[in-house]
């Protein structure tokens, strides 16, 4: 187990070690920052000592080396535009971001899971068409349309609800149903696959013959099963908790990390941008390191067998 | 395995098993998705010489015109362009990026896959944990910092949207070839002399078609998704250009009062993303090897 909980955390460590040196090597290769940054009539005096102020004229290999020394110490550059800590920049978006992202992870669990081992248990009946008809309706409507829809009905038709911004609870009430509705229907759409192959397995077979109730078989042998693949999907819906939401933050001018991540692009702010990227990813690893760890208890066959086991 | 889309055809008589057959060979929904990307492909192809008006030309006299009217069949826009005009151009232009970027990735990750399959050693272990890094950063994120980093061409969009799913064709491509060489045609070829390009271009790569194929109507309409909504964040493709997501995009501000704008591209998105899915669905149930 521990060499199992060892071979992860050096995969995870790897990922990082790429992300950070993608972000260093497309920082310096998308051009001149101080060119970027400074108005094309800016004196040359000034974008010298933009150049030293940044660290620009240090040959590359240093640039790279003080880059990690200081990713390391959480020093992760300046916004260029205002000159603030771009981890502080950040970090103030974050709350916003987790108070669509939260509920909505409840709203994605809450249904999906349950429709999806609903419509597993029933396979071909009404309700099971029903499920996999909203599933499909998850996977091929975009989320912004979504969005429109709903701002469409609730906003503009009946007047219920504020069309965005983010001064009271009841603005977050149709960002968080966007996100919910699309995830719910790729969960359930998961959880149902999943159940599917659990229960065309022998071993259910075998359950049933010597005599369980089906409930205790769906409870004891399916479910834990199912629950492998599901936790998969679940695991990259919590690393994401953090920019999952991008384009729907936009389309409901909410101040979260999406909406931050948007603006900046445009400005090309790229301290920021880094930022976000190396917090998603970081996010987005460990959210995939407890997914392993899930995954070594549920399936006691993969701690067993650390070796390639996982692929 | 998923009969999403098949019609309900459970309780019937055996008097009606003819039908029921025919019906599972080729459903329905089936027929209407094909019809559809058929009528969109002409659209792609045959769209300058449909359209009435340039999709740029601007007429202030016409702002906001509602659809249906027989000068503007879906209105115009708040500069008084021709809507239909410019879906037709953004439908072109959304599908060459959708299609060249399912084409790029789907080369790049199969060849990546042979080659790891083909080496085994550290080019395997290499191409692994490029596609583990890739699978582990969502892909919206990535393409936003590239786009923030290089700025933002046609060309440099379409080859950041043939990054998208590399790494599922690399894996699926990398497996099928491992089997393939332990069986026995791919031992055979080989000890008739034939070189390594030659078995896994004229017999691996057809032997493992169908599930590339499969995987390719699954990245199809992701691509079409993410496109769109890169371009409605007005970070995809750039005006005077439009695509169907810029369409929506500016559509938005007029939501209330020209709701038309956005309807129009938005349900030929909807629309296409569902067809290709229905025969994505429907191949995979019938070619994929690793389903029987």
């Amino acid at each position: 187990m521990i060499r199992f909980i060892l071979s992860r955390l050096a995969r995870a460590a790897l990922t990082i070690f790429f992300v950070m040196t993608f972000s260093f090597i497309v920082l310096r290769l998308s051009g001149d920052p101080a060119l970027i940054i400074m108005s094309p009539d800016a004196p040359p005096e000034a974008i010298i000592a933009f150049r030293q102020a940044w660290g620009l004229d240090d040959p590359i290999w240093l640039q790279y080396f003080h880059y990690f020394g200081a990713v390391l110490q959480g020093e992760l550059g300046r916004s260029m535009r205002d000159g603030r800590s771009a981890l502080v920049i950040v970090s103030e978006r974050i709350p916003a971001t987790l108070l669509l992202m939260v509920p909505a992870l409840i709203v994605k669990i809450g249904i999906g899971i349950p429709a999806g081992v609903y419509a597993a248990l029933h396979r071909n009946s009404r309700i099971d068409r029903l499920v996999m008809s909203f599933a499909v309706f998850g996977f091929t409507v975009p989320s912004f349309v979504l969005a429109l829809v709903l701002v469409l009905v609730f906003s503009v038709w009946l007047g219920l609800l504020p069309t965005s911004g983010a001064d009271s609870w009841r603005h977050a009430i149709l960002p968080v149903l966007t996100l919910g509705i699309g995830g719910a229907a790729v969960l359930a759409r998961f959880t149902r696959s999943a159940m599917l192959e659990i229960l065309g397995q022998p071993y259910i077979r075998t359950a049933s013959a010597k005599g369980l109730t089906w409930s205790a078989v769906v409870r004891v042998h399916a479910l834990p099963n199912a629950a492998i693949p599901t936790i998969t999907v679940l695991g990259f819906m919590v690393g994401s908790l953090l920019a999952g939401a991008v384009v729907v933050e936009s389309v409901f001018a909410w101040p979260g990390v999406g909406r931050l991540l948007v603006v900046s692009v445009s400005n090309r702010d790229l301290s920021v941008v880094q930022v976000i990227l190396l917090l998603v990813a970081s996010t987005m690893v460990c959210a995939n390191f407890a997914v392993d760890l899930a995954y070594g208890l549920f399936d006691p066959r993969i701690r067993q067998a650390p070796r390639g086991a996982s692929r | 395995m998923t009969q999403a889309a098949t019609p309900a055809i459970a309780d019937q008589t055996k008097a009606a098993s003819k039908t029921r057959s025919r019906e599972k060979l080729f459903p329905l929904s089936v027929s209407v998705a094909v019809l559809w990307l058929s009528l969109m492909f002409l659209v792609a192809v045959f769209g300058p010489s449909l359209m009435p008006y340039a999709f740029t030309a601007i007429d202030l006299k016409a702002r906001l015109a509602i659809p249906f009217t027989s000068l503007h069949w879906l209105g115009t826009d708040e500069l008084g362009r021709d809507v239909f005009s410019r879906l037709v151009i953004s439908i072109r232009i959304s599908l060459l990026v959708s299609f060249l970027a399912t084409i790029i990735s789907a080369t790049f990750g199969t060849l990546l896959g042979f080659l790891a399959a083909h080496y085994r050693g550290w080019p395997e272990q290499i191409v692994l944990t490029l596609a583990d890094f890739q699978a582990s950063i969502p892909f919206l994120i990535f393409a936003l910092a590239v786009l923030a980093f290089f700025g933002n061409t046609l060309t440099l969009f379409i080859l950041l949207m043939g990054i998208y799913g590399w790494e599922r064709y690399a894996r699926i491509a990398r497996g099928l070839a491992i089997s393939a060489n332990s069986q026995g045609y791919a031992a055979a070829v080989r000890q008739l002399g034939a070189t390594p390009v030659r078995i896994y271009l004229r017999h691996i790569l057809p032997n493992t078609a169908s599930t590339l194929i499969v995987s390719m109507t699954l990245v199809f309409p992701e691509i079409i998704l993410l496109e769109s909504g890169l371009s409605f964040l007005g970070l995809g493709v750039q005006p005077p250009m439009t695509s169907l997501g810029n369409m929506v995009g500016y559509g938005r501000e007029y939501l209330t009062r020209a709701p038309w704008i956005l309807l129009a591209p938005a349900s030929t998105i909807v629309l296409t993303t569902l067809s290709v899915s229905i025969i994505g669905d429907w191949l995979r149930d019938r070619l994929d090897p690793t389903l029987q």
